[in-house]
């Protein structure tokens, strides 16, 4: 089976992080690394592009846990966009999405960014 | 006896109706995949439909991944054995180990507002075995050894 891969893009003031392959606990330290460099260079507004993830265990849901209190405090946020039905429904057993926005495609998750960013500029 | 009736029979030639598989790994993450190849070959043997696999794969990287994180405590070489067994639409998965006794009564449900404010999770692992197997059962005997039995019936399922 294939292992894991991620791939950073910055689309204007947002990250996407793709994932791709299997999210379990060896793979999860990769995705603790980019998050750990996004927050390092003050990237806050992040979006998690999930549609080539095949499978996701526990240890890959700890990591957006691990990091989401430091990025919104920073005024950012994790969205997460373009999830199988199969990954969908192991966040959505374990209530992620009470605390995460869940988008369809990766554009409505940047979208959402820069519809919120307006009010966050005045600040 | 009835499998060799079964066999005889067409359409019945692709699965089998009784398997007995064994996996003996090192606890180690990287073994993880192993395991999940190790549920998909049994899986293709009986004809197990792909979410019912999804489910059972996940429920068995869970209870590995705790086992190598508390049992053995990221030790490296420590050893986990995987019986699995269908027959009569019964699936069974026994997983042993020879780490540190496990008492998952004292695993609480998770509390996602707690993870939040503490940054990690724990217990999600438990809840999701838990969620998608039909029976999980613990016996750890402290100092030699801990089992877990993980069992899904397919007769409807799969």
């Amino acid at each position: 089976m294939a292992e894991f891969s991620t791939t950073i893009k910055d689309k204007g003031n947002v990250s996407i992080i793709y994932l791709n392959g299997y999210l379990d606990a060896h793979t999860a330290p990769q995705l603790e690394n980019n998050f750990s460099e996004l927050i390092e260079n003050s990237k806050y507004n992040i979006v998690v592009n999930f549609e080539d993830l095949n499978y996701i265990s526990s240890a890959g849901l700890g990591v957006f846990m691990a990091y989401i209190e430091k990025i919104r405090d920073n005024y950012g946020d994790i969205k997460l966009s373009g999830m199988s039905d199969k990954v969908f429904n192991i966040f959505d057993l374990l209530g992620f999405p009470l605390l995460y926005e869940i988008f369809k495609s990766e554009d409505e998750a940047i979208n959402k960014f820069n519809e919120t960013g307006k009010v966050e500029n005045k600040k | 006896m009835k499998p060799l009736i079964n066999l005889m029979r067409p359409g019945k030639l692709k699965t089998k109706n009784k398997i007995n598989k064994k996996l003996k790994i090192t606890s180690r993450t990287e073994n993880l995949s192993i395991i999940r190849q190790f549920i998909q070959s049994a899986a293709n043997q009986v004809g197990m439909k792909p979410g019912v696999t999804e489910d059972v794969m996940l429920a068995v990287d869970e209870a590995c991944t705790n086992i190598i994180k508390h049992a053995y405590r990221s030790y490296p070489d420590g050893e986990i054995i995987l019986n699995l067994k269908y027959s009569d639409h019964k699936l069974t998965i026994t997983i042993v180990d020879y780490g540190n006794s496990f008492h998952p009564e004292e695993v609480p449900d998770p509390d996602l507002q707690k993870f939040y404010q503490q940054h990690r999770v724990g217990g999600l692992g438990m809840y999701l075995m838990k969620t998608l197997m039909d029976e999980v059962r613990y016996n750890s005997v402290p100092g030699k050894y801990n089992e877990v039995y993980l069992t899904k019936y397919l007769n409807n399922t799969h």
